[in-house]
């Protein structure tokens, strides 16, 4: 009998442990490079407060997925009238809020109204500028009346500044995030860190993670240490650097290189002297290698373009070989723009690894043509307001990381300074063409007049250089908006 | 003394201000628009300036100027622009880690440093004193960063006895917040110790060759008791103001240690307004660092008097 006992209790001890060795964790860390300012999508476009809280705590009327296709989240389904104007969107019930309020259509109402309104400091308050009319019609139907037809109206209603806030809550947000999402803020130690915890109360499939913390680790040559020591699990993109190799070769994470929208590109002031020449032009897009340049500033891993198009979005065309690294034929622009012995000029680099390293590379292989760079180092700040606001540069390098962004060079008063009526014409069409095969077509269009006429040299696409461990399931391997959705993450063994 | 006292609080005060017009006029110059790096590339003009107004950035810089330096005087260090909560409450999340680190990397740096300078002083030119000083030559020139790195390594990575970074705050219990400050705070020691050790030294050999310590010998006292009690108080003034230029350095120099562990100090955080044109955070904390500066010169002349008694009658 006591034999038995004992048995028994061994075996019931065996399985406890053995359950407990196979329930997985539910608690993740990761680091991120830059502390969000604050956590309001709606107020500030530092990309790290999408990273922490969209599709996380925030959500939309529709969702970006990992691929970049729309996907319906608030909204669960919608429909477009025959005229492209009016979109009715039908909204999921049993919503609520992390204060417990209640979602409606009247919060959609207020989220749109707020961001289209005139004293709007959304940062991207040009993807509502076409919205005339915002109606609440049930708590579960809101009718969005635009301009005219907008091919990509339902993309922008997934983008980060476009989710959905609630009107008692929406002015406390960069402290207090209040959404709808799976996640809701538990604690944010500034300078160190930002909690979250699963939202009980939430509407769709609930997330696996109980506990997700954003560690900032601003240096590169600590982040190989705090994933090696196991402090942090996963970096959605790590800022390896020449660290990576010890990273890839350890069996214990896995490395999986995605791609971003951020074409890195070697911008030019298109009214200044001599880069008005196209053959100027020209002539710098021939002389430069982009594969030294992507071997230098980006440790190899980017996809070169020859285009402002991301070669993993719909409708890329790859445009690599307009100008092809050319040395012989750079010199012919250039003494047909009557500059054979070349000339001198300055190149203003913002204070990220890309664009000091691939500088050094480019002021190199433009001196083979005679064209003198003289590096200006700046600060972030300093960029915006000499380069961006002011215009005051010659050529720069910088990664746009905006989504689907190829208008900016129809932006009038844009820092490229380009303007080009064949362009613009075909952009207006985008921007109100709703048929899928008709977009792709003057997308296409549009990145063969921007190769062709070289407003800017392109370079290469970011990478996205994702590092967690090998046990973790569901992070995005791609960029396709900055965020890093925790909604689908889990362990494994 | 009183007279001696109050002429060096009028002279503080005007440091002060002085500093808080030199601290203003830099951030001025700064070029860089705080709305702008908030908004994006994608807002438009008109945003920017909206947002310009909301901050108060388009009044006069006078007004400016004084409508800060008045709410310094009230104790009022204004609203960060970037995380849009009282400069205080910064500082305070910030100095809970600031402080209690750069008190134990100073506490460290003493305990190495006085013993490794008595020590070599006492054997001046034997073999201990050439391999302390070699040993303190090499702790001056090692980057802290590295050495940092190769703590991590050694500490975290392998030994798993301490995290390899972050700090979890001094909710999580005071030993685990305790031991994330472990390594930081060698780091930052140890180069702290190296320079402090030489100072010590030095000061301590040119006691030594005083006539009062060949006196204390002659009328019998054991060569230890002349070291430890008459030479080493005599020598404490040079060690007492590198300790005070060290305590300042370790309050807000640390930034790259802080980096390579990624503490949230208030280096990081001065640092990181910088580059976020965070202008009143900038200079609020920089202010509260020249009143700190001020104040530990103050102590140590203060602490000049105690060491030395000469000093105490003098005005």
């Amino acid at each position: 009998m006591k034999l038995w006992k004992t048995i028994l209790a061994a075996a019931v001890l065996s399985l406890a442990a053995a359950t407990s060795a196979f329930a997985a964790r539910t608690d993740l860390t990761l680091g991120i490079v830059l502390e969000p300012p604050h956590l309001d999508p709606t107020a500030g476009a530092a990309a790290a407060i999408g990273e922490v809280t969209y599709a996380n705590v925030f959500e939309g009327l529709t969702r970006i997925d990992d691929n970049g296709q729309v996907q319906p989240a608030l909204a669960e389904s919608w429909a477009v009238s025959d005229d492209g104007k009016v979109y009715t969107f039908k909204l999921h019930s049993g919503v609520k809020f992390h204060d417990g309020s209640a979602f409606s259509a009247d919060d959609v109402k207020f989220s749109l109204d707020r961001a289209r309104a005139k004293d709007s400091l959304n940062p991207q308050k040009q993807l509502f500028a076409h919205i005339t009319d915002v109606a609440a019609v049930d708590p579960a139907t809101v009718k969005v009346t635009l301009d005219g037809p907008q091919g990509g109206f339902l993309y922008d209603m997934g983008q980060v500044a476009a989710v959905i806030v609630a009107k008692g809550s929406a002015d406390g947000n960069k402290d207090k995030p209040i959404g709808t999402g799976p996640f809701k803020l538990d604690h944010w130690a500034k300078g160190s860190e930002i909690t979250l915890v699963k939202n009980p109360d939430y509407w769709g499939t609930p997330a696996a993670l109980d506990k997700a913390t954003f560690r900032i680790v601003p240096d590169a040559a600590a982040a190989v240490p705090a994933l090696l020591s196991g402090d942090i699990q996963a970096f959605a993109n790590m800022p390896a650097q020449d660290a990576l190799a010890q990273v890839q070769s350890d069996p214990r994470f896995s490395v999986v290189i995605g791609a971003t929208e951020g074409e890195t590109i070697l911008s030019i002031n298109n009214k200044k002297p001599p880069f008005d020449k196209l053959a100027v032009r020209q002539a710098l897009a021939s002389a430069i290698d982009r594969n030294a340049i992507i071997a230098a500033a980006s440790n190899g891993l980017g996809k070169p373009i020859g285009s402002h198009f991301s070669p993993g979005d719909a409708g890329y065309v790859d445009l690599t070989g307009v100008y092809p690294h050319d040395i012989a034929k750079a010199k012919a622009y250039l003494k047909e723009a009557g500059l054979e012995n070349g000339f001198s000029a300055t190149i203003k680099l913002p204070p990220v690894p890309y664009a000091r390293d691939g500088g050094q590379v480019i002021q190199s292989q433009l001196k083979e043509i005679g064209v003198n760079l003289q590096i200006i180092p700046v600060e972030w700040a300093e960029w915006l307001s000499q380069v961006f606001t002011n215009k005051d540069y010659d050529l720069t390098i910088v990664s746009h990381v905006e989504p689907n962004d190829i208008d900016i060079y129809s932006r009038p008063g844009y820092y490229f300074q380009y303007d080009n009526p064949k362009f613009n014409d075909v952009i207006k069409e985008l921007g109100t063409t709703v048929d899928k095969d008709k977009r792709l077509e003057l997308l296409g269009e549009a990145q063969k007049i921007l190769a062709h006429d070289v407003p800017a040299v392109y370079l290469f696409e970011l990478p996205k250089i994702g590092v967690w461990d090998a046990k973790l399931q569901g992070m995005w391997t791609n960029w396709p908006i900055e965020a890093d959705d925790l909604t689908k993450v889990k362990w494994t063994d | 003394m009183t007279a001696y006292l109050l002429k060096r609080l009028i002279i503080a005060a005007l440091t002060l201000v002085l500093a808080s017009m030199v601290v203003f006029a830099v951030m001025e110059i700064l070029p860089g628009d705080p709305a702008r790096l908030m908004l994006g590339l994608n807002a438009s003009a008109d945003q920017v300036e909206m947002l310009r107004n909301q901050m108060g950035l388009n009044a006069p810089l006078v007004l400016r100027y004084l409508h800060w330096a008045g709410g310094l005087l009230s104790l009022d260090f204004g609203r960060s622009y970037t995380y849009s909560v009282p400069v205080i409450d910064l500082v305070r999340e910030r100095i809970a880690v600031s402080l209690p680190l750069a008190l134990i990397a100073l506490a460290l740096s003493t305990i190495i440093a006085i013993p490794v300078g008595v020590f070599s002083a006492s054997r001046q030119g034997r073999a201990g004193d050439t391999l302390a000083m070699g040993a303190a030559q090499l702790g001056v020139a090692v980057p802290n960063f590295w050495f940092a790195l190769m703590l991590i390594y050694l500490f975290a990575v392998w030994l798993h006895l301490v995290p390899a970074g972050g700090f979890p705050g001094w909710g999580a219990g005071i030993w685990t917040a305790l031991k994330s400050l472990i390594l930081p705070a060698v780091a930052l020691a140890l180069p702290q110790a190296a320079i402090l050790g030489r100072v010590a030294r030095s000061a301590l050999i040119e006691v030594l060759n005083e006539d009062y310590i060949r006196t204390a010998r002659a009328k019998g006292l054991p060569y230890r008791a002349v070291l430890w009690r008459h030479a080493l108080r005599n020598a404490m003034i040079p060690v007492l103001t590198i300790l005070g230029l060290q305590f300042a350095f370790l309050l807000a120099g640390t930034i790259i240690i802080e980096n390579v562990f990624y503490l949230p100090g208030l280096g990081r955080l001065i640092f990181q307004a910088i580059t976020q044109r965070d202008l009143i955070v900038v200079e609020s904390i920089v202010m509260l660092l020249v009143a700190a500066v001020i104040l530990i010169n103050l102590l140590v002349d203060f602490s000049y008097a105690i060491v030395d008694p000469r000093l105490r009658g003098r005005q």
